[in-house]
């Protein structure tokens, strides 16, 4: 990619070929690592996710049998959210964070390469289980016992895979929050600092506070089934619900780890593209600051099905509802912001604006999951999923497709084809919503989540979902194709790059210089 | 292959983390494999490989170090970066504690009847709750402990044991900060030795409570934490030991200065963290 | 240019289906939650809908003022940004507002809550056991209980055979209860955690081994009601329903009497010596309900999760590890304990089945009284 090209000349001593990639400590580097890792990721969870809605197309069993389909969905869910979401965001910080802070470098640049080359032998370790007799997990991502410690041979492999998700994760998370706090331009103060490296910072801490939690609640997993002990079984005093405490008190904090840096990305992109500065950013500090602190206070909201005691269903239920107040918040700014702006809409700022739009739908659903005695009738049904994806896919996913346009030409030096991906975001922009927003109906009628085979009456809810994913799998081949193109050539962008930008990454050459800042810039 | 810029000095690759990261995968993966029967060599190798890293690994950083590479802020990345970590830890325990607590306040009480959810002595009519657990709702299937370890006993010695290590450890550091050297080392040293022997008298307690009380990691849920939590504490405090062995080690050959020593500063922050983790343990797991 | 055209499109795509939504209350098209037969099923209904609308209107005003700034304020109408960031009044307001919206919303959901939440005063308790995959009742106050097992035959789910009416969601011997009766279920679970569900009664309950969860149901109207299991609990998780039939109450009368004839009529001669061949029949019918999930009709097992029993050391070796496992079951694993599911008899037969079915012809029997020794 582009930094091969910017082959200082003191830096003769660089190994080339695949060992500069294996030793490199160079946060463009693996920066690109990792966002090549996730692109793959993706497409390997996608791939898993165009099983599962073949199966679905029609009632009945087709193509795979219950087991596999199940091995599918917990497949699924674990390779796009720890393979391809979360290492997707790690990518964009370390290509970005140092470059907006005015710093040469992350500040641990050793401990960046571990915890990117971490994360292929952790997910080698998890794909491999496809393979092993028995197959791949098959107990839902969220691992519930005693169901997922009935898994055969794949499961200490599941376990120890996560562990090293795990480990990945927080050194990354460690690293980005060291840089944040010590390798600042001078005159970077914190109320100076982009959007995108405020929501990192505070994703940072959920990272370190809640992926330690996972790995003690896997821990309890693997010696309830291996070393008698008794966490989870309610013969022996433990509790298979105690399990799921634990796990979502991991679990929520990560769905806000997995949606608070694209509300940063959306904050950069909005305003460039409006050519008027964000509305209300302080404001927008305080709202992911209040957002991060509820998600940690919320986590009974997954488990409202599983007879808590009436107090404790009444205190999520409140709890939950509130954090809608610090994300309306943003989302009035992000309006705000565009209102009377210059606006123009090239290809992230399409994105941008779709996520908008689309991440609102998906947080209204979850705020009728919210309501304890209507998630009785929600639970565990397709209007979850349908929740889930319109915050993931078109929350998540959207916006680091469209960071990846806005950041691209800055990262080659080259522009991406604009028409192309233009094409590319209405394809999916439609095909996504035919492919999700029927669940919402399928949940309301009754379809449970989870099933290889349904009742009759959700065939033609399900074709239709079944198509918009073809449509929505196939245009995102043409995503990898832009990038790789762009990678190749393509028009030279200027150093600004977009009439709107603005801040100290958009200062540097496109494509940067190895090292970003070999001198602090001074931030007035 | 070193290069500052700005005066910050950013390594120009290393091969340490591939090596960590085929190390972690050998380990893992052959303590997986053996999980399900194969041998246990792929697991060790694995760990032959991880420690090989980490004396690579550190190595190359005390070099850098007492080569004077690392500036000020260097130092400070590091502080943070290990102060984090710390943070991590604590939140690993803080998933134990849970267990503990969830265990004491709700599932074991549920069982025997009363609460919220009391319904469920329905199932286990003999069931009485109680803790210390040395009954479970389902007898048969678990190792039924006849007593629990005395917290006035070997635990209370313990604690006294690592908060003396604290202090010496402290006044170590004080040595060190005033480039008294003797004082350095026999602190250190000693806090080496009340390491060694918190450890040593743990490893009797669990003999004890294996073989005399029929106190096991399987005896229902008090056995389940009692032994992960310590346990993991006990792990803790041997890799807190051996970091203040390489400490000690390095002060023997000279290493440090009264400005510059992180590295001992690392080791004596996790060397406290180890000591408040033992705190809560004692007072939650033995005392009350 | 292709924005402009698409725009709208999108948005009246989006409207469109929100509308749809919204209308089919009426409409028979199951896009939205049944108002169900209780009160308590029409009360979540109603808060279903209100919070519905709210997030509409809602929605509404912010993509409407959305969509205004996308289309007037664009730099190729001439727009000209303006330089405005900040606004205390404005955010104060966005913030005071939507609490307010939110404990509007609080009200009746918490009152509801508590409501479904009063399991006082029931008139019949009913014990719910979700088992790999089937669910049992017991009539705890009459003295009896059977399972209810999934009967859309493996033809249709294979394919081969037209999908009846009720696919997937019909059942051997439905949940019966009284109308106008205030009923309480005790749920719980014998391996894994199941989900007992109703959308109708507006009931979804996990059934968790070792614990037992209440709720309750007043149905209105007699009538059979459907649903499924709902929580993951492994493979034939989607072959698991739950299918209510409401009964008037001297229906009900009746329908219990029958049961505890049967019950009573069930109860059979321990020291009865079955032949061979009365054994094979009996056992190929008890194996295909509660072993032919796992371990396969044919006995070929699925390799890796679910052992092979044709040709398998345990099933061919000495009897008593054969009884043993099949009595016992094997702790953490999905084999359960059937001493507890089956009696003496039907375990003879499907251990004498597995002993000489698909070419294990070991030939030998074992005879309901060894098991009771056994047990
Ligand atoms: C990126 C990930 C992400 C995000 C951001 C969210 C955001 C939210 N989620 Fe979601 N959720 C998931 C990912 C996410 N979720 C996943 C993966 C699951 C399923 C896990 C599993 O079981 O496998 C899940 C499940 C889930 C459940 C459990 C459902 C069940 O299993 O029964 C609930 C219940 O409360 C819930 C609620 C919410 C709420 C209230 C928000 C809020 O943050 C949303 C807030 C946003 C808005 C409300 C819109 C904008 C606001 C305004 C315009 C202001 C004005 C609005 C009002 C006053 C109404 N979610
Ligand atoms: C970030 C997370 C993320 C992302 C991006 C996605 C993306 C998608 N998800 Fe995923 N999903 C989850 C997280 C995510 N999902 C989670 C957490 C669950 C719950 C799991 C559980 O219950 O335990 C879930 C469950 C889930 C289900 C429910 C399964 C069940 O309950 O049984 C379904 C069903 O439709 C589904 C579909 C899809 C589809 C079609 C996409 C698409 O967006 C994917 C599009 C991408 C591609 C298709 C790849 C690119 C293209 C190719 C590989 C080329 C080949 C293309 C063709 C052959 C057409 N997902
Ligand atoms: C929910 C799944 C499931 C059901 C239903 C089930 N089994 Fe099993 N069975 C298993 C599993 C898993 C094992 C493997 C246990 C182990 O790991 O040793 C097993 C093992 C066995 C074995 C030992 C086979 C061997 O060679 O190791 C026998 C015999 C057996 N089952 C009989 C039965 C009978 C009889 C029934 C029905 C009355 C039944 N099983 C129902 C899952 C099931
Ligand atoms: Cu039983 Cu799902
Ligand atoms: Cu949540």
């Amino acid at each position: 990619m582009s930094t091969a090209t910017t082959h200082d000349a003191h830096h003769e001593h660089q190994p080339s070929g695949i060992m500069r990639w294996l030793t490199t400590t160079n946060h463009k580097d693996i920066g690109t690592l990792y966002l090549l890792f996730s692109l793959l990721m993706f497409f390997i969870g996608g791939a898993m996710a165009m099983i599962i809605r073949a199966e679905l197309f029609q009632p009945g069993l087709q193509m795979v049998n219950p087991d596999f389909f199940n091995q599918m969905t917990t497949m699924h869910a674990l390779v796009m959210i720890f393979g391809a979401v979360m290492p997707a965001f790690v990518g964009l910080a370390n290509w970005l964070v140092p470059m907006m802070i005015g710093a040469p470098d992350m500040a641990l640049p050793r401990m960046n390469n571990w915890s990117f080359w971490i994360l292929p032998f952790a997910f080698l370790m998890l794909l491999a289980t496809l393979f092993m007799p028995g197959g791949a997990p098959a107990g839902g991502w969220t691992l519930y016992p005693p169901l997922s410690l009935q898994t055969g041979m794949a499961f200490p492999f599941l376990i120890f895979a996560i562990h090293m998700m795990g480990m990945s994760s927080i050194m990354g998370a460690i690293n980005v929050v060291v840089t944040i706090f010590n390798m600042r331009a001078p005159g970077m103060t914190f109320m100076k600092m982009p959007l995108f490296v405020w929501t990192w910072l505070i994703t940072a801490y959920l990272l370190i506070a809640t992926m330690p939690v996972l790995a003690g609640s896997v821990t309890m997993l693997l010696t309830d089934k291996f070393f008698n002990t008794s966490f989870f079984n309610a013969a022996g005093g433990g509790d298979p619900v105690m399990f799921q405490h634990i796990f979502w008190f991991f679990g929520h904090p990560e769905v806000y780890i997995l949606i608070l840096p694209a509300f940063g990305i959306v904050s950069q992109i909005i305003p460039t593209f409006a050519r008027k500065p964000l509305f209300g950013y302080s404001s927008m500090v305080y709202a992911t600051a209040s957002i991060a602190f509820l998600s940690f206070i919320v986590w009974g909201h997954h488990m409202f099905t599983v007879g808590m005691p009436i107090k404790g269903e009444l205190f999520y239920m409140y709890a939950t509802m509130l954090i809608a107040v610090p994300t309306g918040v943003k989302v009035f700014n992000w309006v705000s912001t565009m209102w009377k702006g210059s606006m123009t809409f090239e290809t992230p700022m399409l994105f941008a604006v779709a996520f908008v739009f689309l991440f609102t739908i998906g947080g209204f659903s979850g705020l009728m999951l919210a309501i304890t005695p209507v998630d009785f009738q929600y639970q565990e049904t397709y209007f979850v999923v349908a929740h889930f994806h319109y915050v993931l896919v078109t929350g998540a996913i959207f916006a680091i497709m469209a960071a990846v346009y806005y950041w691209i030409p800055k990262w080659t030096g080259n522009m991406y084809d604009e028409k192309l991906g233009k094409l590319h975001f209405w394809i999916s922009c439609i095909s996504v919503n035919v492919l999700f927003f029927p669940q919402h109906f399928l949940g309301l009628a009754g379809m449970p989540r989870r099933i290889p085979d349904y009742a009759v009456q959700f065939t033609e809810f399900n074709m239709i979902s079944s198509i918009g994913g073809f449509v929505f799998g196939l245009s995102q081949l043409m995503f990898a194709y832009i990038v790789f193109k762009t990678i190749r050539g393509g028009a030279k962008a200027t150093d600004q790059v977009w009439e709107g930008a603005h801040g100290l990454e958009w200062t540097l050459p496109s494509p940067p210089p190895y090292h970003s800042f070999t001198t602090a810039p001074e931030v007035k | 292959m070193t290069q500052a810029h700005g005066g910050y000095y950013v390594p120009h690759g290393s091969h340490w983390p591939i090596v960590g990261s085929v190390g972690l995968f050998t380990m893992l993966g052959g303590f997986a494999a053996f999980l399900n029967g194969a041998s246990t060599i792929p697991m060790f190798i694995g760990l032959a490989i991880i420690i090989y890293m980490l004396f690579g690994w550190f190595g190359t950083v005390i070099n850098e170090s007492e080569n004077g590479m690392y500036n000020d802020q260097v130092d400070k990345s590091f502080r943070w970066g290990m102060s984090w970590f710390i943070f991590s830890e604590v939140m690993f325990f803080a998933a134990f504690f849970g267990a503990l607590y969830y265990a004491r306040e709700f599932s074991v009480p549920w069982l025997g009847g009363e609460g919220a959810k009391g319904n469920a002595n329905i199932l286990w009519d003999n069931f009485s709750a109680t803790w210390p657990l040395l009954q479970m709702p389902d007898m048969a299937k678990f190792d039924v402990p006849t007593a629990i370890i005395d917290a006035w006993q070997i635990p209370a010695l313990n604690t006294l044991i690592l908060l003396t290590s604290g202090v010496t450890v402290t006044w170590a550091h004080w040595g060190l900060k005033k480039n008294n050297r003797k004082q350095l080392i026999s602190g250190l040293f000693v806090t080496v030795l009340l390491g060694v022997t918190f450890v040593g008298f743990q490893a009797y307690e669990y003999i004890h409570a294996y073989n005399d009380l029929n106190l096991k990691l399987s005896s229902g849920i008090y056995g389940s934490t009692f032994f992960m939590l310590t346990g993991f504490h006990g792990l803790h405090v041997t890799i807190g030991a051996i970091m203040l062995a390489v400490m000690l080690a390095r002060s023997i050959k000279g290493h440090f200065t009264p400005e510059h020593h992180f590295a001992f500063e690392a080791a004596s922050w996790y060397w406290h963290f180890v000591d408040v983790v033992w705190l809560g343990l004692f007072i939650f797991v033995y005392w009350l | 240019m292709l924005v402009r055209k698409l725009i709208p499109w999108l948005s009246r795509l989006l409207g469109g289906s929100l509308l749809l939504a919204a209308n089919s209350a009426y409409a028979e098209y199951g896009l939205n939650l049944p108002q169900g037969v209780t009160e308590i099923s029409r009360e979540v209904y109603d808060l279903h809908m209100l919070i519905f609308w709210i997030c509409v209107v809602i929605g509404a005003v912010v993509f409407g003022v959305m969509l205004y700034s996308i289309f007037h304020h664009r730099k190729s109408k001439g727009a000209k940004a303006a330089q405005f960031h900040e606004s205390t009044t404005v955010e104060i307001i966005w913030t005071v507002v939507p609490i307010l919206i939110l404990v509007a919303m609080a009200i009746p959901a918490t009152k509801t809550l508590l409501k479904m939440e009063d399991v006082a005063n029931a008139d019949i308790t009913i014990k719910i056991t979700g088992y790999q995959w089937k669910w049992r009742y017991d009539y705890l106050d009459q003295n009896f209980g059977f399972y209810s097992v999934l009967s859309t035959p493996r033809e249709q789910i294979e394919n081969t055979a037209d999908k009846s009416e009720h696919y997937l969601r019909e059942v051997d011997r439905p949940l019966v209860v009284p109308v106008g009766t205030k009923v309480r279920f005790l749920i719980t679970s014998n391996d894994v955690i199941h989900a007992w569900g109703v959308p109708d009664l507006a009931i979804k309950k996990d059934a968790i081994p070792g614990f037992i969860n209440e709720v309750w149901t007043l149905i209105e109207t007699p009538g059979t009601y459907r649903g499924q299991c709902v929580e993951l609990c492994g493979k034939d998780h989607g072959y698991m329903p739950v299918v209510v039939e409401a009964k008037s109450i001297e229906d009900y009368q009746l329908w219990v009497g029958e049961q505890q004839a049967l019950a009573l009529a069930s109860t059979e001669d321990p020291d009865k010596v079955w032949t061979a061949d009365e054994l094979m029949a009996k056992g190929e019918q008890v194996y295909a309900t509660n072993c032919a999930a796992c371990h396969m009709a044919g006995g070929e097992g699925v390799p890796g999760a679910f052992p092979a029993l044709k040709g398998s050391k345990i099933a061919t070796g000495p009897i008593a590890d054969h009884s043993n496992i099949v009595l016992h079951g094997k702790a953490g694993t999905a084999m359960a304990a059937f001493a507890a599911q089956l009696s003496d008899s039907e375990l003879a037969a499907v251990i004498t089945y597995e002993r000489n079915a698909w070419g294990n012809n070991t030939g030998d029997s074992i005879q309901p009284s060894q098991v009771k020794a056994a047990r």
